[in-house]
């Protein structure tokens, strides 16, 4: 017996692709913690337990070799490892090395290209991404690539005028730009509805003009199907969408935080809605994966995932001299460009 | 007869730049068909039309952040504030993302922030700042000041060219005041080199912007009273052409840092502590600093007068020196 599923266009190949994803991420993130606790990760651990399902499904839905750019925030690793991100980069960068991708200068996922890499990290002032965002999809547009722009933002992030004037200018100017605002409960401490008068986030799409839609969160399919929707309407020229995903962050903001301020309940109903497990579940059942795909899937994720920390283990710290160079073009540090 | 104003010198710039090369725009408030507030990019929309002249909202964040954006996609967009005062609108924009993003992340993001600055005009509080000192501190972000027309082309020029961010700044006293005969021939003015306006041998007052013709006037006088002043416009504040401050100060042994920003923390702060450290003993009296009150620029031209530094305070500070 089996449970017929809308798998939305995808194919076994692309579901367990996802999969692979959805494991990479938590697999990984699970590995930082074991590395923070050895003091081997120096700065804050941000999980995204919970939440791995809706950044990894949005960010599948973009086409990297067509130039389409994600920019996560600080709980989307999910998605730059769909556009590419390698994992010995990610535990590098938060392990300070001299070759993590910033060579030591930035942190945890604050690192990529948007042209070179196909993402680009955050900075940590909340918010700001979304006017750079607009301006990587006006130069897509100048440059005539129908390339499609996707950021992530929080629901705390929503709140700042950066996020408004970046959505307002973009929507404006129609650009190809997909925003997932990720409502996850709380900002650090603060529970949304001290955050937002709004019900629902996505209404502030009304200030803007521009489309919205409401998704659950830790439904795989469904978040893969509402974001494919916006990038194709981003790809026609329809403009911006803003989707907000429901879900919720289970680890408290970052690893020291122990999240007192959330009901016990709160923690135990949404881990009942894990993304990962109902996404397997829903495969299995629907006959389109069995237990041993996961269970290959599982050990080729383990396997990358050792082979990464040892290759950042092994990677030096940058050198002290290092620390005035780079920041104008001319002295050769980055190799120009 | 000079025919090319200051205002025009930056249009021309921009209209040369954007001929050359493709991936130059302009963008900004009232930018395209009504040519900008101050008519600075008047004609440019109907030249290079809507998709390189881009009208924005109300929205400085979206302005600088759309210009980094696309600058990081290999564009070379100069955003237009539409007086300075409002970049401070943009100054988490500017100096988190766009400044720190080469020394960060290996990202060039060569993006040209210019804008109309400066005082004498009664724009009150929020239409006259000197914004350069709210930047020194924030690594990552050049600084350029023209005096002149020839400067204004040269420097525009030199930063749309530049592969990093240049805040550019516009006195906006100057853009109908100043006409000059300007080369006909492409040409740039390098950021980070001095200007010595006027050679002395007696004091030396480094300065820029639109104070330069306030120091002219006083070289003048000056000289009248047989004083031989050197007047340094300095026309890059990040980088500061470190070498010209040293010889001059070590061939007059006096010096006057002149600027119109307010004295405290601002700009010639930093060049008497460099003339302190590196040249201390080549001078023959303290390093004066002339400069606004450490007050917002008011508006009744009385107030704003006596606020702004002038002729006769860079006077009696050479005077004061020089008696030293």
């Amino acid at each position: 017996m089996t449970t017929p599923l809308d798998t939305h266009g995808l194919t076994r190949e692309n579901l367990l692709a996802i999969d692979y994803f959805l494991r990479l991420t938590r697999t990984l993130e699970e590995r930082l913690v074991a590395l923070f606790r050895q003091a081997k990760v120096i700065g804050g651990l941000y999980r995204s337990l919970g939440q791995e399902g809706e950044s990894v499904a949005a960010a599948y839905a973009l086409d990297y070799k067509q130039g389409d750019v994600v920019q996560p925030l600080i709980r989307n690793m999910g998605s730059i490892l769909v556009a590419g991100a390698k994992p010995s980069d990610i535990i590098k960068q938060y392990m300070a090395k001299g070759d993590s991708p910033t060579r030591g200068r930035e942190l945890n996922i604050h690192f990529g290209h948007p042209d070179r890499d196909g993402f680009i990290g955050q900075i940590s002032m909340l918010g700001d991404m979304i006017p750079v965002m607009a301006g990587i999809t006006l130069a897509g547009r100048m440059q005539k690539r129908n390339l499609v722009g996707m950021a992530f933002i929080g629901d705390g992030a929503s709140s700042t005028g950066a996020f408004y004037e970046g959505m307002n200018f973009a929507t404006v100017q129609r650009l190809p730009l997909v925003v997932i605002l990720e409502n996850n409960g709380y900002a650090y401490s603060t529970p949304t509805a001290k955050q937002s008068a709004v019900k629902t986030l996505a209404d502030k799409a009304h200030a803007f003009g521009c489309a919205s839609e409401v998704v659950d969160g830790n439904d795989v399919l469904a978040t893969y199907a509402a974001a494919k929707r916006a990038v194709d309407r981003a790809r026609a020229g329809e403009g911006v969408t803003l989707i907000e995903v429901k879900t919720f962050r289970i680890k408290g903001h970052a690893e020291h935080d122990n999240q007192s301020y959330v009901p016990i309940q709160l923690i135990e109903e949404w881990s009942a809605k894990d993304p990962v497990v109902q996404f397997e579940k829903a495969l299995v059942d629907a006959g389109l994966a069995a237990t041993s795909d996961f269970e290959a899937i599982h050990a080729r994720v383990r396997n990358e995932v050792d082979t990464a920390t040892d290759e950042a283990e092994r990677s030096p710290m940058p050198r002290p001299e290092e620390a005035g160079m780079g920041l104008f073009a001319g002295d050769g540090y980055w190799g120009e460009g | 007869m000079p025919v090319t104003t200051y205002l025009d010198a930056i249009r021309e710039a921009m209209i040369e730049e954007m001929r050359r090369d493709p991936r130059v725009f302009l963008i900004g408030e009232d930018v395209g068909s009504y040519g900008g507030a101050f008519k600075t990019s008047a004609g440019m929309i109907d030249e290079f039309g809507p998709g390189r002249v881009i009208d924005t909202p109300i929205s400085e964040v979206a302005i600088v952040g759309a210009a980094s954006g696309a600058a990081l996609m290999g564009m070379r967009p100069i955003a237009e504030m539409q007086f300075i005062d409002f970049i401070t609108c943009a100054y988490d924009m500017l100096v988190n993302f766009t400044a720190t993003s080469r020394y960060r992340v290996g990202s060039s993001c060569p993006i040209v922030v210019r804008g109309p600055a400066g005082g004498g005009t009664h724009g009150g509080p929020f239409h006259s700042l000197n914004p350069e000192a709210m930047f020194m501190n924030r690594p990552g972000i050049k600084i350029v000041a023209p005096g002149t027309a020839y400067d204004a082309k040269g420097l525009l020029k030199a930063a749309i060219r530049d592969d990093d961010p240049v805040l550019f700044i516009e006195h906006k006293f100057l853009y109908r005041r100043i006409k000059e005969d300007l080369p006909t021939e492409d040409y740039v003015v390098p950021i980070g080199k001095a200007n010595v306006r006027r050679t002395g041998k007696d004091i030396t007052i480094i300065t820029w912007g639109a104070m330069i013709y306030v120091a002219d006037d006083a070289a003048a006088d000056l000289a009248n009273e047989g004083v031989s002043a050197e007047v340094i416009d300095l026309r890059s504040i990040i980088p500061f052409d470190e070498e010209a401050i040293l010889n001059s100060v070590a061939k007059t042994n006096r010096v006057i840092i002149l600027h119109e920003a307010p004295l405290t923390g601002g700009a010639g702060a930093e060049f008497a502590a460099r003339i302190a450290e590196k040249a201390f003993d080549y001078l023959d009296a303290p390093i004066k600093r002339v400069a606004a009150l450490d007050v917002p620029t008011p508006y009744s031209p009385p107030l704003e007068a006596a606020a702004l530094p002038d002729k006769a305070r860079v006077l009696a500070a050479a005077r004061e020196l020089l008696r030293y």
